[in-house]
């Protein structure tokens, strides 16, 4: 043997760093391929950043910790698929920050959830679960509905997430508040929205004022609905 | 080192901070388990969530984890960490007893400013990491400064070897700030905001994320527990560890082998698949060096078996041990994806984590705390062997309850969700799998009850322990009374 173990068992720092290097190594080999392999996000139509809207409601779903209960990553079982729909794939939360994959159902999988239930669902839901479902073990959250969204800091926020890489463009920052704005009311013409975040959902409780309820949905509504996957099938997605 | 050695030059130890630790401890135990009876009976009856933002489980959930692992689990395991560097180097720890101080009151204060942050509406959305950017960067602070005390007190040591439970303790400090570092990377949306977004998204994220959370459990919650196993274990039977060259394979194999694990949390997800085999691949070898350590830490009882009918906390330390043992095959059969598309995503997993955290985390602190007590504030020994008997027997009828009601659970969600009729459809809708596990929702809720219970006995003994006129012992000259001694030097 070259190395005595002796050495390590008498100088405290060559013992440190002989800690520091053995548990790199791991990490290294797993987790630096991940950033510069190309293939670990595969390229597919339909993926955009999340709408000012959206992007509040998301901000909710982590604050309250949704993820706790909720899985959003369908995995490649028959099962999950027959359940849920088609199983996801890395693009759709390449704009995640953080993903919110979840690993425990205590409720149902939320990936593909929007579009399959009605606006009125949603906010049903949300204010109490167990009207609708009656053995739901969701808490109630009435108070999204009563509480109004903090809509100052949306240019922060998505300024933010470009530095961090989401390629919102000066045009969609420029607009932030008014696309935000216009999503939760039912009057507003949504053209210009609609161009900037394709398949975004008007999401409005009350008609008043946007309230946190009203991104909530907003984001639920569109999750797992970007990708048309009649268009797409394995070969494509694989590159 | 010759004994005479020793004598000529009497070492003062600082008791003072690990008392501090040890208290914490134990207040931060029965906060732990308490949240955890509550968040329990709220997915047992989910009308005790109230609808009130701050106590849904969404936002408890997150308070109990970090109060177990980061508050009782961390305080046990920076409390003895700073009592065993100190006895098994035969010196006084470095810094100073103001910076002892200051880590204890940073490292308190950092688990106060997380809970509130979380019941407020503060999260990061990450297992285990859920504290905003501020915080983690005060808990930086606060943990470079524990590691240059802990070297320090390496360094300054008066004796030739550094003990194998420093080697466990060290690693423990250094990866902890490496996971955190690295996983928690964050950009605020302003400095005057406690909100920021992650620096990775998606498939990366997920893995930087599993990453720690996995070797959270494997540092955190192991290597550094596995410290306190090579102290207490051979402290309190009063023999050697089994075999030194058996605890030199067990460390490095260990600490080398766990980092690579964290993908076994992803199996079947948008995660490329080599890095899920290469996870699973890791995780099954991961099985041998834990069972090493445990048969290490269990064959140190060779020949002191009949301790543990004297001995309630060595009962706690050595059925810990056993528990280890149990947790770290399971794990591996987990990892395999093909029971992991059965397991991942139901309750099996809760009832995993719980007999690790609560039969190997939680006991073989307990263990520490009913050797330490007695010593630290001077006493001649616990102030009931029979209450402490007690906390062992309910501790462990809670523990049986609750893993068995999780494994019921878990596997039946796991099978009623992949079940198909005879036309081909599939069988369940998910609530019908959420009113299945109801009877096992509240059986859990019960073994933590119980644990609880056990808990609080142990809060009771050792407070009369210390305050109790019948454990006093004649006054003695210089030196701690007990336990002043390193193992290393024996």
């Amino acid at each position: 043997m070259f190395i005595r173990h002796e050495w390590f068992e008498k100088n405290a720092l060559l013992l440190l760093i002989g800690s520091l290097l053995t548990i790199s190594i791991g990490g290294i080999v797993e987790i630096v391929p991940l950033f510069t392999i190309e293939t670990t996000v595969e390229h597919v139509d339909g993926i955009r950043p999340y709408s000012p809207l959206e992007l509040r409601g998301r901000d909710i779903y982590v604050r309250e910790g949704c993820y706790l209960c909720h899985s959003q990553q369908i995995r490649t079982l028959r099962d999950e698929v027959e359940r849920y729909g088609h199983y996801s794939i890395a693009a759709e939360s390449m704009y995640d920050h953080p993903f919110q994959w979840g690993s425990k159902r205590i409720g149902p999988d939320l990936a593909r959830v929007g579009g399959k239930y009605s606006n009125d669902w949603h906010y049903a839901h949300l204010k109490n679960a167990q009207s609708l479902v009656p053995e739901s073990l969701m808490p109630h959250y009435a108070f999204l509905s009563e509480t109004p969204l903090q809509t100052d800091d949306i240019v922060e926020r998505m300024t933010t997430l470009r530095t961090l890489g989401t390629p919102y463009t000066d045009d969609d920052i420029a607009n932030a508040k008014a696309d935000l704005l216009a999503q939760a009311d039912p009057a507003a013409d949504n053209a210009k929205l609609v161009g900037r975040y394709p398949k975004a959902i008007e999401a409005s409780g009350n008609g008043k004022e946007v309230t946190e309820a009203d991104a909530l949905v907003a984001y639920l509504q569109m999750l797992g609905t970007l990708v048309n996957f009649a268009d797409t099938n394995t070969e494509r997605l694989r590159q | 080192m010759s004994s005479n050695a020793l004598a000529a030059r009497p070492v003062i130890y600082n008791d003072e901070v690990v008392k501090k630790f040890v208290i914490a401890a134990v207040f931060w135990a029965i906060i732990a388990f308490g949240l955890g009876v509550y968040i329990a009976s709220e997915l047992a009856w989910p009308s005790l969530n109230l609808g009130l933002s701050f106590t849904n489980f969404g936002r408890l959930r997150p308070v109990h984890t970090s109060a177990a692992v980061f508050a009782f689990g961390g305080s046990a395991l920076i409390g003895t960490s700073l009592y065993v560097v100190q006895r098994t180097c035969h010196a006084r720890l470095w810094g100073g007893a103001a910076l002892a101080n200051f880590i204890f009151w940073g490292y308190q204060f950092f688990i106060v400013m997380a809970a509130l942050s979380y019941v407020m509406g503060y999260s990061q959305g990450r297992e285990y990491a859920e504290p905003e950017w501020h915080i983690d960067l005060w808990l930086t602070v606060v943990w470079v400064l524990y590691l240059l005390v802990f070297l320090g007190t390496l360094i300054k040591r008066n004796e030739p070897h550094i003990y194998v439970a420093n080697w466990f303790y060290l690693a423990f400090i250094i990866t902890i700030a490496v996971l955190h570092l690295v996983n928690n990377a964050a950009l605020p949306i302003s400095w005057y905001s406690a909100k920021s977004y992650g620096a990775y998204t998606g498939v990366q994220d997920a893995l930087v994320q599993w990453w720690y959370g996995h070797n959270a459990v494997g540092f955190f919650l192991t290597a550094g527990f596995l410290g306190m196993m090579y102290y207490f274990i051979p402290k309190a039977a009063g023999r050697p560890v089994y075999s030194y060259r058996l605890s030199i394979v067990h460390f490095w194999t260990l600490i080398f082998m766990y980092i690579w694990a964290g993908p076994h949390h992803l199996h079947w997800t948008s995660l490329p698949d080599w890095t899920q085999t290469l996870g699973m691949a890791f995780s099954i070898m991961l099985w041998m060096p834990s069972w090493g350590g445990m048969i290490n830490g269990l064959m140190t009882l060779s020949g002191a078996w009949d301790k543990l009918r004297t001995d309630p906390g060595l009962r706690f330390s050595v059925t810990a041990v056993g528990f280890y043992g149990m947790s770290t095959f399971e794990g591996p059969v987990m990892s395999v994806r093909e029971v992991n598309a059965l397991s991942h995503y139901t309750d099996w997993t809760i009832g995993h984590v719980h007999s690790g955290a609560l039969g190997w985390v939680a006991f073989i602190s307990f263990g520490a705390l009913y050797y330490l007590v007695p010593v630290l504030w001077g006493r001649k020994a616990l102030y009931s062997n029979r209450l402490a008997s007690w906390h062992y027997w309910i501790a462990t009828l809670g523990i049986v309850f609750y893993i068995v009601s999780m494994w019921v659970a878990g596997i039946m969600e796991g099978l009623m969700w992949r079940a198909y009729d005879k036309f081909g459809f599939l069988q369940y809708s998910f609530v019908e799998s959420v009113i299945a596990i109801h009877p096992f929702m509240v059986i859990r809720m019960i073994g933590g009850v119980f644990f609880l219970l056990g808990g609080i006995i142990m809060a009771y003994n050792l407070r009369k322990t210390v305050t109790s006129p019948t454990t006093e012992q004649p006054r003695q000259g210089l030196g701690t009374p007990l336990g002043g001694f390193a193992v290393a030097g024996e």
